[in-house]
């Protein structure tokens, strides 16, 4: 029997970008109010979910032709690189920097090597949570 | 004021533990569904009375937070209570 799910289709396709953006204000905000890399991805892939919930597996799979896996992997080797990358400047693992650079749009901005490790762990979060779901959902 | 405030903060209380009567007493489904809702939304109440009781504002973060879950949670609910299955594989087939 197909149903017509008129509402919850139209809420979604609205509230799913408010989630996309405050995913984004989490994850830049986390160095100075609470929030971060980990509450931020597990936000991104709440909002996935949602999508999942509203249409299908296999609509969703289409709008987003992302491979989780490879997220999790590309995480994984951002939050390494940015570990390691201290090592080439003669200090010990995991140094972290910052300097203050002049970014067209933003202005000054102070830019933290710990953002990318933040990155890493965002990723990572997505990556691993929308697997379990996608893995568990997805059987018949 | 200060009292004011203690005083919502205690009636919002007591009406989160009516909605946690219902959530255990009631009979179908759908209305332990409605109290978790209902629940969520006196949790975010109590959110930010608690944030501005302790002057704060790094808990206004959590009120988005909580919305968006307990909206999700409600949906997931309820298209289970309806379809059995909370993640269809092929809605058009």
């Amino acid at each position: 029997m197909k149903t017509n799910d008129l509402i919850i289709q139209t809420t979604t396709k609205l509230v799913f970008f408010i989630i996309f953006l405050f995913s984004i204000h989490i994850f830049f905000a986390g160095h100075y109010t609470p929030g971060g890399g980990f509450v931020g991805g597990l936000v991104m892939s709440s909002g996935i979910v949602l999508l999942m919930l509203a249409f299908d597996l296999k609509t969703v799979q289409d709008m987003l032709p992302i491979n989780y896996t490879l997220i999790t992997a590309i995480g994984l080797l951002i939050a390494l690189f940015t570990a390691a990358g201290s090592i080439f400047f003669n200090v010990p693992f995991f140094t972290h920097v910052y300097d203050y650079f002049n970014l067209p749009l933003l202005g000054e901005t102070s830019i933290h090597t710990a953002m990318f490790f933040d990155t890493g762990v965002y990723l990572v979060v997505v990556g691993v949570t929308m697997n379990i779901i996608q893995m568990i959902g997805g059987d018949e | 004021m200060i009292t004011f405030l203690w005083v919502i903060v205690v009636l919002i209380s007591l009406s989160i533990l009516a909605f946690v009567y219902r959530l255990v007493k009631g009979p179908s489904t759908p209305d332990r569904v409605i109290a978790l809702d209902a629940i969520g939304v006196g949790l975010i109440t109590l959110i930010g009375l608690i944030s501005i009781l302790f002057d704060t504002v790094f808990f206004l973060e959590v009120i988005l937070l909580l919305a968006v879950l307990s909206f999700i949670g409600t949906v997931a609910f309820s298209k289970f209570t309806e379809k059995g299955e909370i993640i269809q594989r092929d809605r058009n087939s």
